[in-house]
């Protein structure tokens, strides 16, 4: 057992280190492990995916993402998320509020079907649309003498995504749903509002951060699925191909650098999706240590009544 | 009357929260609902808001029956024990909710916006986000959000509860003061039976869902209904005697009990000041030593070691207990002015859990 003014004499020598820290030898063999790791894995494949995608000059690079058919790879994609993303958001605003709010039998099955997704091989989850919509599957004959196509169409992929992307939205919201409480919208009940000012005024302001976050990383996972996507698409180029699935076509076609630019698109849509999600929490963050700081030092804080001639 | 209830029981699961209360309150009054923490007296607040429909029983809002009407159309204020202010609108915004929600004309809103901020002392502060406040401040904003519709009833939920023990002080004056000047009926829900006493015109005593007394202070300090509002509010010795040859006995302690049976035990509560005490060991028939003294501010706290162990709490002012030339240790004389059989059992006392709550006062109303 160290004295304390052992203690204290070894806190001089080094003060920045709390005794209760590793040796500075396993600090940075920690810290240069996981460096090195993303660098591996995360950073140079990363920088790979530009560097081939520029590989022939930028001149092919601006070619090859104007072809039409990439054209419409983006164009599908887009639409695609432009659907699936305004559908989760009302799916989970609605799952969170009713998670959050009420207390009902089956709210824990609700919570982990709400999972599923996260669950299910995407590949098991395309299947699945399969085996309800196809051809062969089980409204497949009444969709097709009704002339619905849904599986190999844009129906079957907005689908897919809707289904791999659902719980973004909803597990953002659940916790601050939680932790914002009910008393503020009660407030607001007594106050004379009804349900749906209550929700416009004081709910959703409250969580805007939260779903603003859920949209954001619904949003990459929407423009960036393809396993699920894969199974339902059938693959018919400048019609049913994604960004991803364009990706993987151009590749399989040998044409590399092609397939780089239109990745390479998809990286960028990646970053930017981390930018926005960073400049998130970097507010909540400080939004968080501005309501934590002591309040402002008041000089009207005296809590007696302003004279009135009545009482004084 | 302003309120009145009727018979109200609320139940949550099998066990009722709240269990045929019947009170009323009257127009402009300013009426304490004091208990202990489970009592029921949060829940019966929010029936009165309408945050909670009563299972059974009726309640009644300036005469009407109100027990189907929502909440935005009772016409209350209601202040939650956290404020629950709007934490996205500022000082101004939060004040004017309710006007807006109610359609009042813009001018309109900002006079009476600017009449309350001026009312609460909070003029400056219009701009400021509650996350920007002080404890005391944000009570005052939710308070003034509450009031600013011209609510028929003001409601609030342990409204010192979240402030510091100063500023707790300075808010008591502060809400008498203002129930003063706008005569708006006003009901709050109390743990602290000082709080009560001091705030409040009537106080309603809850414990586990039941009604135990409605009274002034005065009333419910002097005139306890029974055991559970007697040890409630304010300190009172409580001694378990057993009857013997006409006489209640504990330790040396004797107290008249003629109409008792012989074998009787009777449970009597006196409060500190009924204990009177002398230097002089002749004056007084009990003798006791002075074990310890408690400085409480103006008054003082005694306590008292019987040769049998018994313990008992007096109090007198700093000044008497100069005059007597009092300190610890030493020997006094004292005797009991006056007291108050509990309660009484021939068999034996119930535990005290079954008996505060039930059995009222039959006998000795001595005080």
């Amino acid at each position: 057992m160290a004295s304390p003014i052992k203690t204290r004499l070894r806190a001089a020598r080094n003060p920045s280190r709390r005794s209760t820290e590793e040796s500075p030898v396993v600090k940075w063999l920690l810290i240069s492990i996981a460096l090195a790791f993303c660098l591996v894995f995360l950073l140079l494949p990363l920088l790979n995916v530009f560097a081939q995608a520029f590989a022939k000059g930028w001149r092919y690079y601006l070619e090859s993402l104007y072809t039409p058919d990439a054209w419409a790879a983006i164009r599908l994609t887009l639409l695609v998320a432009a659907i699936s993303v305004p559908v989760n958001v009302v799916f989970g605003v609605a799952a969170s509020w009713a998670i959050a709010k009420f207390n009902f039998r089956g709210k824990s099955l609700l919570i982990t079907l709400i999972d599923l997704p996260f669950s299910v091989s995407p590949v098991v989850a395309g299947l699945m649309f399969v085996v309800l919509f196809g051809l062969q599957g089980f409204f497949g004959k009444w969709l097709d003498e009704h002339n619905l196509k849904i599986i190999f169409a844009v129906p079957g992929i907005v689908l897919a995504t809707v289904f791999i992307t659902f719980p973004f939205v909803a597990r953002e919201l659940i916790p601050v749903m939680q932790a914002t409480g009910a008393e503020q919208e009660q407030a607001a009940l007594t106050l004379g509002a009804n349900g749906w000012q209550t929700f416009w005024h004081v709910t959703l302001p409250s969580v805007k951060w939260g779903l603003l976050y859920g949209v954001i990383l619904c949003t990459a996972r929407a423009m960036g699925e393809f396993g699920a996507v894969s199974v339902v698409s059938g693959h018919i180029t400048g019609q049913t191909d994604t960004m991803p699935l364009h990706v993987e076509k151009l590749y399989n076609e040998f044409n590399g650098p092609a397939a780089f630019a239109v990745a390479s698109l998809l990286a960028l849509l990646a970053l930017l999706t981390l930018i926005l999600k960073s400049l998130l929490e970097w507010k909540e963050a400080r939004d968080l240590a501005r309501a934590q700081q002591p309040a402002p030092p008041d000089s009207k804080a005296k809590p007696q009544m302003p004279a009135r001639e009545t009482t004084r | 009357m302003s309120i009145e209830l009727k018979n109200v029981t609320k139940a949550f699961g099998p066990v009722p929260a709240v269990n045929q209360v019947t009170f009323s309150v009257k127009e402009g009054e300013l009426m304490a609902l004091l208990g202990p923490s489970g009592g029921g007296k949060t829940t019966v607040l929010r029936m009165i808001a309408g945050l909670e429909m009563p299972t059974a029983g009726d309640i009644f809002i300036r005469g009407r029956r109100v027990n189907e009407l929502p909440v935005q159309e009772r016409n209350i204020g209601f202040v939650f024990q956290s404020y629950a202010l709007f934490k996205n609108m500022t000082v101004a915004k939060n004040i004017a909710f309710g006007l807006k929600i109610k359609k009042w004309k813009r001018p309109d809103i900002l006079s009476r916006v600017e009449e309350l901020l001026k009312l609460f002392g909070l003029e400056g502060l219009e701009k400021r986000y509650p996350h920007q406040l002080s404890g005391g401040q944000r009570q005052r904003v939710a308070i003034a959000r509450a009031l600013a519709p011209k609510p028929s009833v003001l409601l609030l939920d342990e409204p010192f509860g979240a402030v510091d023990a100063k500023i707790r002080q300075e808010l008591r004056e502060w809400l008498v003061t203002l129930h003063h000047d706008l005569n708006v009926t006003t009901i709050f829900v109390t743990h602290d039976q000082e709080e009560a006493m001091e705030v409040s015109n009537r106080i309603v005593i809850f414990s586990r869902g039941n009604l135990e007394q409605i009274g002034t202070p005065r009333e419910v300090y002097e005139q306890p209904a029974n055991e559970f509002v007697a040890r409630f509010i304010g300190v009172m010795n409580v001694l378990d005697t057993v009857v013997s040859g006409g006489v209640a006995r504990i330790g040396e302690m004797q107290f008249p009990a003629h109409d008792q049976p012989e074998g009787c035990l009777l449970r009597i509560g006196f409060r500190p000041y009924a204990v009177q005490i002398s230097t002089d060991l002749a004056l007084f028939p009990y003798r006791a030593i002075l074990r310890h003294t408690f400085f409480l501010g103006i008054m003082l706290r005694l306590e008292l070691e019987l040769p049998s162990g018994l313990i008992l709490r007096s109090r007198m002012t700093k000044e008497d207990y100069a005059q007597l030339g009092l300190e610890d240790g030493r020997a006094i004389s004292f005797q009991i002015r006056n007291y108050r059989v509990l309660a009484r059992e021939s068999a034996g006392l119930p535990t005290e859990k079954e008996l505060s709550y039930q059995l009222p006062p039959t006998i000795g109303e001595h005080i």
